[in-house]
């Protein structure tokens, strides 16, 4: 098959049908459920599902649960009412700091990130990064830890063990705390809920099992970054969530998705694992994106490891 | 005992449970075969510097190093020295 920058290109309004359909058919029908409780974030994703969703269910059959906590961008409550006004569908706001406070999420992750940094208090800014030049060497994906004092310069740690499961461990249960509440107002509503995630955060394992992973039915799971973005300009997303650079808004410092786990811009990664997908030969895949057969292997092999190490995480519960 | 054998042996106690145990070859890549992921590299790094006393640095955190019992006898040898 012919491979080119443009192979990630879709047809949005026939894509569209077929989601908006097969939404219909698992809510309706499958689930017999009545509508759409969607957690929006002010970003692109849960903007195009909620899209998805008006169109599916119509804005009387929707619920947007808006879930700030005290370390979320102000900026992502903002973006999604703004989104619930541009659809016309019901929003409610619920603020997680207080259950997240109640079940130990900050205090045991400030206690693990004050054994890295003794000096550190909370407040400071705080979060967690993979290595990011994976086009230009090989690297095993080691966490490393930066915190930044008030007013002062980053410093960095490369995370061992111990602490690197006890922050994610206390730091996911945002993402849990806000499927309970999703699920919450699904039941109240006999509604679906449904999930947000992308083909990157589904397939390379960037989502909390029984987090943002707990949903009903996952209408862009199979959808690459690249395509969400497309979709959202054709569903008509406003423009100022479109343009928002990803980040995890979930650490007490800014970082982009890339930054925090992906390690390169989406637009190459998705070109590249297309192409990994379809069986592309490296050497037509080197003409195309202008990189090494060796910066395109090191990807390839990153994306790979990344599905092969986080498949517990898609697994449904094991019977005996 | 060398230091193949004490590596060998880790990663038996460590991440062959459940497998066959002569799965494990010197050679074979841990992380294709999914022997190790990306919590059993951590573990591995950590067995390393405090078995023999090196400093692995973020540089050298690499497959290349790593990723096989022979690479990582090679590397440990190569930092010893």
């Amino acid at each position: 098959m012919s491979f080119s920058k443009d192979s990630l290109n879709i047809d949005c309004g026939k894509v569209t049908d077929k989601l908006v359909e097969t939404l219909k058919k698992q809510v309706y029908v499958a689930l017999n459920r009545g509508g759409a409780v969607i957690g929006t974030s002010g970003g692109v994703d849960s903007a195009v599902v909620a899209a998805l969703c008006t169109r599916a269910f119509g804005p009387d059959r929707m619920l947007a649960v808006l879930m700030p906590e005290k370390d979320s961008s102000p900026e992502s409550s903002k973006l999604g009412k703004e989104l619930a006004n541009t659809f016309g569908y019901e929003y409610v706001i619920e603020d997680i700091t207080k259950a997240l406070e109640g079940a130990g999420c900050y205090t045991n992750r400030d206690e693990s990130i004050a054994r890295m940094f003794p000096e550190y208090k909370p407040g400071w800014k705080a979060k967690i990064v993979l290595p990011s030049n994976i086009l230009e060497k090989s690297q095993l994906n080691i966490f490393k830890l930066t915190v930044t004092p008030p007013n002062e310069e980053p410093k960095t740690k490369r995370l061992p063990l111990k602490e690197y499961l006890h922050i994610v461990a206390a730091s996911n249960m945002k993402q849990r705390i806000r499927m309970l509440k999703l699920y919450y107002h699904a039941e109240r509503l006999n509604y679906a809920v449904i999930g947000t995630g992308n083909k990157n955060e589904h397939d390379q394992g960037f989502f909390v099992k029984y987090g943002d992973g707990g949903a009903d039915c996952k209408p862009i799971a199979h959808l690459y970054k690249t395509q969400i973005f497309q979709l959202a300009e054709y569903l008509g997303v406003p423009e100022e969530i479109r343009t928002r650079i990803p980040t995890t808004d979930t650490y007490p410092d800014e970082q982009t998705q890339e930054e925090f786990f992906f390690g390169l811009k989406f637009k190459t990664m998705d070109l590249l694992w297309y192409a990994l997908e379809h069986d592309v030969p490296i050497d037509e895949v080197s003409k195309v994106m202008d990189l090494t057969s060796e910066q395109i292997q090191r990807v390839w092999n990153d994306i790979k490891q990344k599905h092969r190490t986080t498949e517990y995480l898609r697994m449904p519960s094991l019977h005996i | 005992m060398d230091i193949r054998t004490e590596i060998r042996d880790f990663i038996n106690d460590n991440f062959m449970m459940g497998r066959d145990p002569s799965e494990l070859k010197d050679s074979i890549s841990l992380l294709e075969l999914g022997i190790i992921d990306s919590t059993g590299v951590l573990e591995l790094v950590n067995f390393i510097e405090e078995s023999y006393g090196i400093t692995i640095e973020d540089d050298e955190l690499t497959p290349e190093n790593l990723d096989t019992i022979d690479r990582m006898f090679e590397y440990i040898n190569r930092k010893k020295k």
